[in-house]
C-alpha cells in the first residue's frame, strides 16, 4: 500500500495531489529559503492568515454574479489580493508607527485572520455556502482535487520558481549585505517586495493542498534543514527545494495511502522528520557532531591537566581524569606511573613553561593570541624558535621534544 | 562660484563639482527630528586619499551612506565624477562597516568577492573561470587567498574586512568609500588594508575613508574632511589637520593632552 501511493499507483486522485503537492514543495522550498535568509521567515505566517478574507470574499462576489462560487482560480486571485493588501498593512505600520514588525506581523495576522474567519461563518449560512467547501482552506482538503486545480498548482510552482531563479542574485545581495545592495544601485525596497510576492504567490498556490495555517512550514522547515548541510548559499537553495519536493510528495502519498489521514499536516510532519534528523546528524552544525567536537575537547583539557598534576607530582582527584591516564597506559591500575607516563608528563611541563615564555615575549605576540592550554607548541613555532627558547629555560636538554 | 573658492585657496584640487569624484552640497540627513547631518558641503579630491574624521554621533557614516544612496536624504544632492549617481554607480566601490552583516550567512569567501562581479555578471549569466580568477587575483591582493573556501564566519574580524575589501576591488571602481576600515581590526590588517588603498591611489583611483584613529591620520591620509554634524573644514592634511580645526569638531571631548600628541599640522 505505501509503495503502491510513492509509485503513484494509487488512482488518479492521489496523482495528481502527489504531483501538484511536489511542485509546491519545490517552489516553496526555494522561495523560501530567501525568506530565511532575509529573516522574514514570519512575514510569511502573516501572509498566509492574511488570504482568508479573500477567499471569502472572492466566494461571495462570485456568488453574487450568478456562479456557484467554488472556481480555484477566482477563490486564488481574491486571496492573493487580501494577502497583498496584509502585506502593504505590515510594510506601513514599520513604516510610519513606532510598531516594530513583530508586533505588526501579530497584529496584521489575528485581525485579517478573524476577519476571515467571520466572513467563513456568514458563508457557512447561505445557501450557496453550505457545499463549498471553504474551511478546507484553513487546512487544505484534497479530496475532490481536479485536473484543473493541479495544473494550477504546477504552473503557479513553476513560474514562482523562474522568477526566483531570474532574481537569486539580486536577492541573496540583499539578504546578505543590504547595504552594500543599495550601494551597488540595487532598489533594496523593490527587492524586498519581490521576496515577499514570491511568498505570497507560493502561499496562494498552496492554499489547496496545505492550507493557510500550514503553509508556513513549507516555507520555513526546508531551508533551515538544508541550512545544516552546507555553507554555501547555491547549496542551501537547491537542497531546500529538494528537501520541500520530496517531503511534499511522500507526504501526499502517504495520506493518499491511508485515508483518514490529512495531507497537509503529514506533509508538515515528514518534512519535520527531515529536519529532525538534519539537527541531530548534520555534519559540523548538528547537535550530535557539536556534542562529539565538546567531548573531544574535554578529553584533551583532562589528559593535559593529568600529565601536568603528573609532573609536578600532585595528586589527581577527579575520576575521569584517572580513567583518561589509565586507559592511555600512562598511569598504572595501582596509580603507579609509567615510564611512558613520565615522559608525557615531562614534555607537558616542559611545554607549559615554554608556552609562558612566548606569552611574555612581545616579539612573538602572534603566536602567544594561540594560546589555549593545548596545543602543542611545535605547531605554532619554528624549531629553532624552541630551541631558543629552551635556551632561556635552561635546565636539563632533551626532554620531550 | 566653486572655481573662485578654489583660486581663493589656490588649490587645484578643489576645482568644483564637474570632476570632483563626489561633490555632495547642501546635505541633510535626519533621524526622526535631529538632523544627524546638516547642510554638508563636500568636495573629494581625485587621486587622493581623504578621511572623514569627527567624534561618535557626528553623522560620519550617515554622510557617506546619504552620498551614496544607501539611505534617502532630507536634502541636498551628491554627484559623482560631475553627473548624476544614477549613472555612475560602476565608478564607486562601498566596504560597509563589519557589523552591518550576518557572518552566520551560508556563504563563502570567494562567494562575497564575488558579489563584487554583480553588475558584470548581471542576473543571469554563468560564473566563468575567468571570473572566479579575477575574484581570487583581488583575495591576493588582501593576502586571503588561503581562506577563499571558508565559510565568513570562521574568519576574525581583521579577515573579515579585508574579504570586504577584495569584494570592493573585484568591482574595479574609480572611487573607493570605505566606512571605517581599521576599526576592531589587528594591526597586520591595519597595515595590509592601508598598503592596498595606497596601491589604489598610486593607480589614480580615489579613497575616502571614515576614520576613527586620529594617530594615524596624518600617516595615512592626505586630506582630511572633518565633520560634526556640520562641516567643520575640508582640505589637505597639512593645513586642514590642526588643533583648531579638532576642537572645533570634537569640543571639549579631545583634552588637550591628546591633541598635543598628535602630529599636526601647525595651524
Amino acid at each position: 500500500m505505501w509503495l503502491d501511493a510513492l509509485t503513484l499507483q494509487l488512482g488518479y486522485n492521489a496523482t495528481l495531489v502527489a504531483l501538484g503537492a511536489m511542485f509546491l514543495g519545490v517552489a516553496a522550498g526555494v522561495t523560501g529559503t530567501f525568506l530565511f535568509l532575509r529573516k522574514r521567515a514570519l512575514v510569511s505566517d502573516a501572509i498566509s492568515h492574511a488570504t482568508l478574507p479573500g477567499v471569502g470574499i472572492a466566494f461571495m462576489l462570485m456568488v453574487a454574479l450568478g456562479g456557484d462560487g467554488r472556481s480555484l482560480l477566482g477563490l486564488l486571485l481574491g486571496s492573493a489580493v487580501s494577502a497583498g493588501f496584509g502585506l502593504l498593512c505590515i510594510g506601513w505600520l514599520t513604516r510610519f508607527t513606532r510598531l516594530a514588525e513583530d508586533a505588526a506581523i501579530g497584529a496584521v495576522l489575528s485581525v485579517f485572520f478573524g476577519f476571515g474567519i467571520v466572513l467563513l461563518t456568514i458563508i457557512q449560512t447561505m445557501t450557496a455556502g453550505r457545499q463549498a467547501g471553504l474551511e478546507g482552506f484553513l487546512l487544505g482538503s484534497t479530496a475532490g482535487m481536479l485536473w484543473n486545480d493541479a495544473m494550477i498548482i504546477v504552473v503557479g510552482g513553476v513560474l514562482t520558481l523562474a522568477v526566483v531563479m531570474a532574481l537569486r542574485r539580486p536577492m541573496t545581495l540583499v539578504a546578505f549585505d543590504p547595504e552594500y545592495a543599495a550601494a551597488s544601485g540595487l532598489n533594496v525596497a523593490r527587492i524586498d517586495l519581490a521576496i515577499m510576492g514570491l511568498a505570497m504567490a507560493v502561499t496562494v498556490v498552496g492554499l489547496k493542498i496545505v492550507g493557510l495555517i500550514l503553509i508556513v512550514a513549507m516555507l520555513i522547515i526546508p531551508p533551515v534543514t538544508a541550512r545544516f548541510w552546507s555553507d554555501r548559499t547555491d547549496r542551501v537553495v537547491w537542497l531546500s527545494g529538494a528537501l520541500g519536493g520530496v517531503s511534499a510528495f511522500v507526504g501526499a502519498a502517504l495520506s493518499a495511502a491511508a485515508p483518514s489521514l490529512p495531507t497537509g499536516p503529514i506533509i508538515v510532519l515528514v518534512s519535520f522528520a527531515f529536519f529532525a534528523l538534519s539537527l541531530l546528524f548534520a555534519p559540523s552544525r548538528g547537535v550530535l557532531a557539536a556534542f562529539l567536537r565538546h567531548r573531544r575537547f574535554q578529553r584533551r583539557v583532562h589528559m593535559r591537566q593529568g600529565l601536568l598534576a603528573l609532573a609536578q607530582g600532585q595528586p589527581i582527584y577527579e575520576g575521569f581524569t584517572l580513567r583518561l591516564l589509565r586507559r592511555a597506559g600512562l598511569v598504572e591500575k595501582d596509580g603507579v606511573v609509567t615510564d611512558q607516563g613520565k615522559a608525557r608528563a615531562a614534555k607537558a611541563l616542559r611545554d607549559e613553561k615554554r608556552w609562558e615564555l612566548v606569552r611574555a615575549d612581545q616579539a612573538l605576540e602572534g603566536a602567544a593570541a594561540l594560546y589555549d592550554g593545548l596545543r602543542a607548541l611545535e605547531t605554532v613555532l619554528t624549531s629553532d624558535q624552541i630551541e631558543e627558547i629552551d635556551r632561556r629555560i635552561g635546565g636539563p636538554k632533551g626532554v620531550g621534544a | 562660484m566653486s572655481i573662485a573658492l578654489a583660486t581663493d585657496h589656490g588649490s587645484p584640487t578643489e576645482l568644483g563639482l564637474d570632476q570632483s569624484p563626489l561633490a555632495v552640497r547642501g546635505m541633510t540627513v535626519s533621524y526622526g527630528q535631529k538632523p544627524a547631518v546638516f547642510s554638508v558641503d563636500m568636495t573629494v579630491a581625485e587621486g587622493a586619499m581623504t578621511a572623514i574624521i569627527g567624534p561618535n554621533g557626528a553623522g560620519k557614516s550617515t554622510l557617506l551612506k546619504a552620498a551614496l544612496g544607501v539611505i534617502s536624504p532630507l536634502a541636498g544632492r551628491a554627484t559623482v565624477y560631475g553627473k548624476a549617481l544614477k549613472g555612475q554607480r560602476h565608478r564607486i566601490a562601498y566596504v560597509p562597516q563589519r557589523a552591518s552583516v550576518d557572518w552566520d550567512f551560508p556563504t563563502r569567501v570567494i562567494d562575497v568577492v564575488q558579489m563584487g562581479l554583480y553588475r558584470e555578471l548581471g542576473l543571469l549569466k554563468r560564473v566563468r573561470a575567468k571570473h572566479v580568477a579575477k575574484a581570487m587575483a583581488c583575495l591576493d591582493r588582501v593576502g586571503m587567498t588561503d581562506f577563499a573556501d571558508r565559510q565568513i564566519g570562521q574568519l576574525s574580524g581583521g579577515q573579515q574586512q579585508r574579504v570586504f575589501l577584495a569584494r570592493a576591488l573585484a568591482q574595479g571602481a574609480d572611487l573607493y568609500l570605505l566606512d571605517e576600515p581599521f576599526a576592531g581590526v589587528d594591526a597586520a590588517t591595519e597595515k595590509a588594508i592601508i598598503s592596498v588603498l595606497k596601491s589604489l591611489k598610486d593607480e589614480g583611483k580615489t579613497v575616502v575613508a571614515v576614520h576613527h584613529d586620529l594617530a594615524t591620520v596624518a600617516e595615512y591620509f592626505d586630506r582630511v574632511f572633518l565633520i560634526n554634524t556640520r562641516k567643520v573644514a575640508e582640505g589637505p592634511v597639512a593645513t586642514t589637520f590642526t588643533a583648531e580645526h579638532l576642537n572645533a569638531a570634537y569640543g571639549g571631548r579631545l583634552a588637550m593632552a591628546q591633541i598635543d600628541q598628535l602630529d599636526l599640522a601647525a595651524g
